[in-house]
């Protein structure tokens, strides 16, 4: 009996090695389960929460479709985990990086598994910022030197008595923390938990003619609708981005302005065709970005319909994207 | 009857005795230890001279993952086979289900739910894939449903396979039986990082949370059905000289028939929830759909996503559910079932596309915003006398969540030790009272006692609300048949539906925070509490209420002094099992703004710092345990005995 059962599980174990192909499995080269079935060609597009990315994923899924003949998949992968993604291939682009060195060197210059896409064509621009109501009656809260000052006027319930700087989404890239402790600052960090969580606050607060003190960053169409002015930080240099590049916990100066990147799978990159030609020939302005985004965030229009009226009006502006 | 009225005040005066002994020994522990901890380590949060830092070891482990994930030979060999296998499974179940199209697919799981459980199956079967298709959800469905299909498979395998183990074998069931127990009072959320870790982001890692989350009940209600076969039966088998294989094929599997049924439906319904839950980490489909939407506060278009899930929800359950007690159908039944499907699927794609076609969908997403929009303005705030929700969510906050964290956070943290040992022993025996008291010190080691004590203020409050209303609700339906009728639907739907989709409508109601989180709790927990606690109502003996209406009892007190005590057992498995749900909740709710543990998790799968996600999630675990433990009596009584 016993010996029985023994033969059995060899020949079980067997018979697993030879299904799976007994090789080597590398978890890297593994796509979406749900990717090119059917006989169509997919391609896999990571969408950041923020409505500027869906923008750009909107009209690269609208002309891939329309245009090329591609399925498009589209997935919500946070910045950081959507390195990982892009590096194992379970997505096959990042249109719109705000610059994550660490990941860069790890993935792109060590591992080689994730390849430069060019620039998206988009500046970006992370500071605080404060409403223009608020800026107007009190000019002198443009420099953070000041901020202080007005700490007892910006404390909220979750603030705990200190001034309130407003966070929005956890994944986003931001150095507010260390920025407050090595500023030497009165205010506390509060996450709103989600972009859309902070809008949702800002508003309020515009509505309320309440001052405020957020996180914010620009491309972003709701300056539009609550116009804010950028509080002035120690001015960013390289030596500084250098000590921060060390221990993120040192800085102490203001963010960079960024061209923002697009990042390919390398393997997509190589063997992606007409559609990893598309992708790295994509490259639009803030105010192409804008109007998708104004259409979508606030006539809640559908992102595949807001895709679909910008591209009817700048055919001139997509026509060189497409490989000839 | 008369029995059951002479013991029980009896039995009360015996437990009372009990309690107190209990409560004197562990004064007298606490009044020698007590002055010693506070001198060493102070009182106030858990000291931390006492805490143990697993962020450095978690970073290197998690960052030496990344590095060697596609040349140690541990990943190449081992786990990449196994996610090479889901994937492989998924795409061809996915391919399958595109190539039947959506004629093909509708068709064959009207005719499956017909042949498995009736007309009427079939017709919510119909009737839900046409909605999906309707609200322009046909591939995202499709999607969920392949992932479904290989997670239950591969979840009802390996339950099977353990319940066999531990239904066979006294020493593995009583090894496996607290492992299950446990598993099921976690909330979901916990199961996500570990795969993470290994799996990076995707849909393999999310088809083994799935595994992971729904085997349990499997595996415990095979082992149960084994274990509870007539030993007559086996008794008259066994003298017939069968073999040991032949008593388990034609004996205890037949006869435990009915626990195997109800396992596959369990643990359909625990890996739909989860396979939601597990957009979080990448799994596609609807869950994604709806996350995607909770991103952007879009509730149309996560209604739209919602919906679907719902549905799905309710096809698999009355389809599994209301499974023929009988003999199974004849083969040749499956193999007509088979032949109609591809009939349909081929005219089907004759007649046009396999997707669901473009011109027959409805755009729910902008009217409901519509709604959504005028709702908040007119509810959320300035109602005249009552407030508005937005009123409510920010008393609720300031009023009872702020005040209730300040006292958890402000307790000495032996204190909060010491009261936990206490309701544990008095509920159940001294090694569940340790295991308690374990938990929770060890949520103090990894440094997580703040953030825990932040999540059960919020459990608590939503805990207390959640029985009164489910008290009020269920003495209601016990006293009145038709109260029951009308609520009956009602509690199927809320309990069929996944925890994701509570968070939708709340979060247009009561903003983003922590107010949004207990209400989706809240609603989320009460069918279980109101169906119990009406269910241990209803049993009470009828002679004992007529006895006591005939001494001119008024209806309060017939309900204060006859139906509650005598239906303890029930009242204490509702407050417990309203503790369970609501932390599962309220866990997720971290999604929403409401902060703490869950937050932490959310954090650690964004920013991919998966140090501070993985102890968030252990910290769950453990005050999932705790809370279990500290409310758990039928068990804790049954283990003492054992």
């Amino acid at each position: 009996m016993a010996t029985r059962k023994i033969v059995t599980a060899v020949a079980a174990l067997g018979l697993l090695a030879t299904a799976t192909g007994c090789g080597a499995a590398d978890m890297t080269k593994q796509g979406s389960p749900y990717a090119n079935a059917a006989g169509a060609k997919t391609v896999t597009l990571s969408v950041q929460s923020w409505v500027g990315a869906r923008a750009n994923a909107a009209v690269a899924q609208y002309l891939l479709e329309h245009e090329l003949g591609y399925r498009v998949d589209t997935v919500q992968v946070d910045e950081v985990p959507a390195w990982d993604a892009l590096s194992q291939g379970r997505v096959d682009a990042i249109l719109e990086d705000w610059g994550h060195p660490d990941q860069e060197k790890r993935y792109v210059d060590d591992k080689r598994t994730v390849a430069p896409g060019g620039d998206l064509g988009v500046t970006g621009h992370i500071g605080w910022w404060v409403p223009k109501y608020f800026a107007d009656a009190h000019p002198d809260v443009l420099d953070w030197h000041n901020l202080d000052k007005y700490a007892s006027q910006l404390r909220t319930a979750e603030s705990g008595g200190k001034g309130q700087l407003l966070d929005g989404s956890p994944s986003y890239v931001t150095n507010d923390k260390a920025l407050v402790k090595n500023l030497n600052l009165n205010y506390q960090v509060v996450f709103a938990g989600s972009e859309a969580a902070q809008i949702t606050q800002i508003k309020q607060f515009a509505k309320e003619k309440r001052p405020f003190l957020t996180y914010w960053y620009e491309p972003q169409w709701l300056f539009n609708e609550v116009p804010m002015v950028e509080v002035k930080l120690p001015e960013y240099t390289d030596a500084c981005a250098a000590k921060g590049a060390k221990d993120p916990s040192t800085i102490d100066c203001a963010y960079p302005t960024s061209q923002l990147k697009k990042f390919l799978n390398t393997n997509f990159a190589k063997k992606g065709g007409k559609a990893a030609d598309f992708l790295r020939k994509f490259h639009w302005t803030k105010a192409d970005q804008n109007e998708v985004a104004q259409m979508i965030a606030e006539d809640k229009l559908p992102a595949d319909e807001a895709a679909k009226r910008w591209v009817q009006r700048h055919p001139d502006v997509w026509r060189g994207w497409l490989p000839r | 009857m008369s029995s059951t009225t002479m013991t029980a005040p009896a039995r009360a005066a015996v437990l009372r005795h009990r309690a107190v002994r209990k409560l004197l020994l562990l004064a007298a522990v606490a009044a020698v230890l007590v002055p010693l901890a506070d001198a060493r380590w102070g009182s106030g949060s858990w000291p931390h001279a006492l805490t143990v830092s697993l962020d450095g070891p978690l970073k290197s482990t998690s960052t030496w993952i990344i590095d060697n994930r596609d040349s140690h030979w541990l990943f190449l060999y081992f786990f990449g086979h196994i996610s090479g296998a889901i994937i492989t499974a998924i795409h061809a179940v996915y391919v399958v289900l595109l190539a039947l199209g959506w004629a093909g697919v509708t068709a064959g799981a009207a005719l499956l739910a017909w042949r498995a459980a009736g007309v009427r199956a079939a017709v919510t079967a119909l009737l839900s894939f046409a909605v999906c298709g309707a609200l322009g959800m046909w591939v995202p469905t499709m999607r969920t449903l392949a992932l479904m299909i290989v997670a239950v498979a591969a979840s009802v395998a390996v339950g099977a396979l353990l319940g066999l183990a531990a239904g066979l074998s006294d020493r593995v069931f009583r090894g496996l039986r607290p492992v299950l127990d446990t598993m099921q009072a976690l909330p979901a959320f916990a199961y996500l990082l570990p795969v993470v870790l290994v799996f990076g982001i995707g849909v393999a890692p999310a088809v083994l949370a799935t595994v992971v989350y729904a085997a349990p009940p499997m595996a415990r209600l095979t082992a149960l059905g084994l274990r509870g076969t007539d030993p007559g039966v086996l008794e008259a088998v066994d003298s017939l000289g069968a073999t040991a294989r032949q008593r388990l094929l034609t004996a205890r599997l037949p006869l435990a028939r009915r626990e195997l049924l109800l396992g596959v439906n369990q643990t359909i319904m625990m890996a739909l929830s989860m396979a939601v839950i597990a957009s979080v980490i990448g799994a596609d489909g609807l869950g994604d759909r709806v996350y995607q939407a909770l991103s952007t506060v879009d509730v149309g278009s996560a209604l739209a996503a919602g919906i679907p899930i719902v549905l799905l929800a309710i096809v698999f359950d009355r389809t599994t559910a209301g499974t023929r007690q009988g003999r199974t159908p004849p083969r040749s039944a499956w193999a007509v079932l088979a032949a109609a499907t591809a009939v349909v699927a081929v005219a089907g794609r004759l007649l046009g596309s396999q997707s669901w076609p473009d011109g027959w969908t409805v755009a729910i997403a902008a009217p409901v915003n519509t709604a959504k929009d005028w709702m908040v303005d007119h509810l959320y705030s300035g109602l005249p006398g009552i407030g508005g929700t937005a009123d409510w969510a920010a008393h609720y906050t300031g009023w009872v969540l702020d005040p209730l964290r300040s006292g958890l956070q402000g307790l000495p943290w032996w204190a909060a030790l010491l009261i936990v040992a206490a309701l544990a022993w008095l509920i159940g025996t001294w090694r569940t009272a340790l295991t308690a008291v374990l938990s929770l010190a060890l949520i103090g080691v990894l440094g997580r006692w703040d953030a825990s004590m932040d999540t059960l203020s919020q459990v608590l409050a939503a805990v207390a609300v959640t029985l009164v209303l489910g008290f009020a609700v269920a003495v209601a339906a016990a006293r009145s048949p038709r109260v029951e009728r009308l609520l009956r639907p009602v509690l199927d739907v809320c309990q069929t539906m996944p925890q994701f989709v509570y968070l939708i409508p709340v979060v247009a109601l009561f903003g983003v925070g922590r107010a949004p989180g207990a209400a989706a709790a809240i609603v989320y927990a009460l069918p279980a509490v109101v169906r119990i606690v009406s269910q241990g109502l209803r049993q009470v003996n009828p002679g004992a209420l007529e006895s006591a209406r005939s001494l001119g009892a008024t209806g309060g007190q017939q309900l204060r002094q006859v139906q509650f005590p005598l239906a303890r057992p029930e009242l204490l498995l509702a407050v417990n099992q309203a503790v369970v749900l609501v932390l599962s909740v309220v866990i997720i709710a971290g999604l929403v703004g409401g902060g703490a543990l869950g937050y932490d998790v959310v954090f650690g799968l964004a920013q991919g710092d998966l140090a501070t996600g993985l102890v968030a999630g252990v910290a769950i675990a453990c005050l999932g345990l705790m809370l279990d433990r500290v409310t758990q009596p039928t068990k804790g009584v049954r283990d003492g005995n054992a």
